[in-house]
């Protein structure tokens, strides 16, 4: 799993974590707690749709899958590690390998309307609300 | 025993507090940095940076990068899900000796910042042919 592989205990990491640990500081932001679900997503309500954002710096559409059904959302996908060549890694914070994110949105998406697209590694999905989710504007005459 | 030979060029992290030139909230962007025969290579995190957005800047030793990210939707939009926050990546790093800093350059990508710091070429290793006498 891509969350696992973002943080090898090699010595010099455990050393460093110890070393933290000893003079009461934090690690920086980059590592996250063990586990935390990638891609992270931020999801806000725009009139009648919803609109999905990932940061997936470094992937093309082709590593991204998404799929809705009802009110499910999935994104998953893989981010390769760079080139196997024998260079020695100093320092390796950016994970790799497969991923996967299950969301339960609030409404109905109309599956068919959904569109993604990748910019500057910014993935957003458009998720327009199904008929029936959407708010309808009743009329109200005077009597 | 097969280890890699390390020279003695190094980029380092550091805790150092880089000038602000514009308020919000900044983040530090993970980053890879590995070695080449010729180069160390610097990758890094910038999602919604474009290359115009990015200033690298280095002195004395002391590199720091700086990419600006515009703000993404309406600021009283209605959230649903808010796993991440969205502002300017900042980060600084130490680098060694070894490094030819004139020949530093870099490019983004969809994303990634890619940095190549060329070694000096007294930093490169040297091979030494061992013949039998």
């Amino acid at each position: 799993m891509f969350a696992l592989q973002r943080f090898p205990f090699t010595p010099a990491l455990e050393l460093r974590r110890e070393m933290d640990r000893l003079f009461n500081m934090f690690l920086p932001e980059v590592f996250e707690p063990l586990g935390s679900p990638y891609p992270a997503l931020n999801v806000w309500e725009d009139g009648e749709r919803l609109v999905a954002e990932a940061e997936v710096p470094g992937l093309a559409l082709n590593d991204l899958e998404i799929l809705v059904r009802g009110n499910e959302l999935t994104i998953q996908g893989s981010r390769k590690g760079v080139n196997g060549d024998d260079a020695v890694y100093h320092r390796r914070e950016r994970g790799t390998g497969d991923f996967v994110r299950h969301l339960t949105l609030p409404v109905e998406i109309d599956a068919d309307k959904v569109e993604a697209t990748l910019k500057d590694g910014v993935l957003t999905v458009i998720l327009p609300k199904s008929e029936q989710a959407r708010a309808r504007r009743i009329t109200v005459k005077s009597a | 025993m097969n280890h890699p030979t390390q020279s003695e060029c190094k980029v380092t992290t550091t805790t150092a507090e880089p000038e602000r030139t514009r308020g919000g909230r900044t983040y530090v962007p993970a980053v890879d940095i590995l070695e080449r025969d010729d180069e160390l290579l610097l990758r890094a995190d910038v999602p919604g940076a474009r290359a115009d957005d990015i200033d690298i800047q280095y002195e004395r030793g002391t590199l720091t990068i700086q990419a600006r990210v515009a703000p993404r939707g309406d600021a009283n939009r209605t959230w649903v899900l808010r796993e991440y926050g969205v502002g300017d990546f900042v980060r600084t790093f130490q680098v060694g000796e070894g490094i030819d800093s004139q020949r530093i350059s870099a490019e983004v990508r969809d994303g990634v910042l890619t940095l190549h710091l060329p070694k000096s070429d007294a930093a490169r290793t040297r091979k030494i042919t061992v013949r039998s006498g």
